[in-house]
């Protein structure tokens, strides 16, 4: 952009030089969800109807208790991206724009600490 | 923003019915969307019976049949009426289209005839393109070079590097790709969409031009380009066949790869 090129403002404040990381992190995301989702999913079926003690006993196998993590530190990255996308879409006034986006981003940092605690709590033994 | 209805002086009324001439064989009837700026008024809907034996094949051919014999107040460009300047860019019967491309016996029912989807009306069915215009002039839409020209003949192309700008230079900026992106909708001061995108990588994509980075870093916003997520209606309507939503996931593959 040439500064004071007659554009009617369509150029804005210039381009923010930023969105490509973005862009990559959401397709990185989504490709390693593949694998991970192919884990879980038989793992899950494996596990229904068997005892709490049973359950506990997996996820503290030092294998599963390593993919369980990064299956959640993941699936929150993504949708972390991914809300954040759609409220680029959709919500535009300046103040609720980003009042929006800190409320989201705190609720899924919440959301992923807490999941990642529970996983810690059972591998170490708590 | 979304906005899921329309304000309330922007709903559509039931306009006047225009019956066809006594002794007509073959009518077919035209809902046409009708805004007058200089009246207060809610734009309506006029519906025109025509007499198909009378007039010829395309939807522009009965928008003039209306203009001349109906109602000189009906309000639209066009120019070329061969699907070269892009001036009669509308929505016919819910697709974006050229009205003087678009057959009249392709379509069944009634012809429903809108203005462009989510831009300001002008009046009836033309849109306000400036905002759309300034965002082309914003990407700066000419041959750049640092290198001086070669002495006595003018900057070669192979075959293959001309070849690159096929899909491209067919553009006639009509915008019917533009106003069918729902990201254009909700972001269209921001988010330049597929017609600009589509020019911006016709720059890019020309072996002559010296300025590809410059312009790759421009478009790196997520605003101006990443408010695309491959919807495709883009390359659904347009009229020429052109693919934007191609040209748009190849600024963001070459942007990836040259951080
Ligand atoms: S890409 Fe197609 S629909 Fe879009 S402006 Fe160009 S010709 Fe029109
Ligand atoms: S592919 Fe991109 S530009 Fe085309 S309609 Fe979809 S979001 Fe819009
Ligand atoms: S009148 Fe030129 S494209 Fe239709």
């Amino acid at each position: 952009m040439s500064p004071g090129a007659p554009t009617g403002g369509a150029g804005g404040s210039g381009s923010a030089k930023e969105g490509a990381g973005h862009w990559w992190a959401q397709r990185l995301t989504a490709i390693a969800l593949v694998p991970l989702t192919i884990w879980f999913v038989p793992s899950m079926a494996m596990l229904a109807g068997k005892s709490h003690g049973a359950v506990v006993a997996w996820l503290g196998a030092p294998l599963n208790a390593i993919l369980m993590a990064l299956l959640l530190a993941v699936t929150f990255y993504h949708v972390w991206l991914g809300l954040e996308s759609i409220i680029e879409d959709y919500v535009h006034t300046e103040r609720r724009h980003v009042a929006t986006l800190i409320a989201m981003k705190i609720a899924v940092a919440v959301l992923a600490l807490a999941a990642l605690f529970a996983v810690a709590r059972i591998a170490f033994g708590g | 923003m979304v906005e899921f209805t329309l304000p309330k002086n922007s709903r559509v009324v039931k306009g006047k019915h225009f019956a066809a001439p006594e002794g007509a064989g073959n009518v077919k009837t035209f809902k046409v969307y009708r805004w007058d700026p200089d009246k207060g008024d809610n734009p309506r809907l006029d519906s025109f019976d025509l007499d198909l034996d009378d007039c010829g094949a395309m939807v522009l051919d009965a928008l003039i049949k209306v203009k001349d014999e109906t109602d000189p107040t009906l309000t639209f460009r066009r120019s070329c009426r061969e699907g070269v300047c892009g001036s009669c860019a509308m929505n016919i019967d819910g697709i974006n289209t050229l009205a003087c491309i678009q057959r009249i016996d392709e379509i069944k029912g009634e012809v429903k005839v809108y203005p462009l989807p989510h831009m300001e009306v002008v009046k009836d069915l033309v849109p306000d393109l400036n905002g759309a215009y300034a965002q082309y002039a914003s990407i700066e839409p000419w041959l750049q070079t640092e290198t001086s020209a070669p002495d006595g003949h003018e900057r070669l192309q192979s075959p293959e590097e001309r070849e690159r700008l096929d899909g491209m230079w067919e553009c006639i900026l009509c915008f019917c790709c533009s106003t069918a992106c729902p990201s254009y909708w909700w972001n269209g001061d921001r988010f330049l969409g597929p017609a600009i995108l589509l020019q911006a990588y016709r720059w890019i994509a020309d072996s002559r031009d010296e300025s590809t980075n410059k312009r790759l870093a421009a478009l790196e916003d997520p605003f101006r380009l990443y408010r695309c997520h491959t919807i495709l209606n883009c390359t659904n309507t347009c009229p020429k066949g052109l693919n934007p939503a191609k040209a748009i996931a190849e600024i963001k593959k070459l942007i990836s790869t040259r951080r």
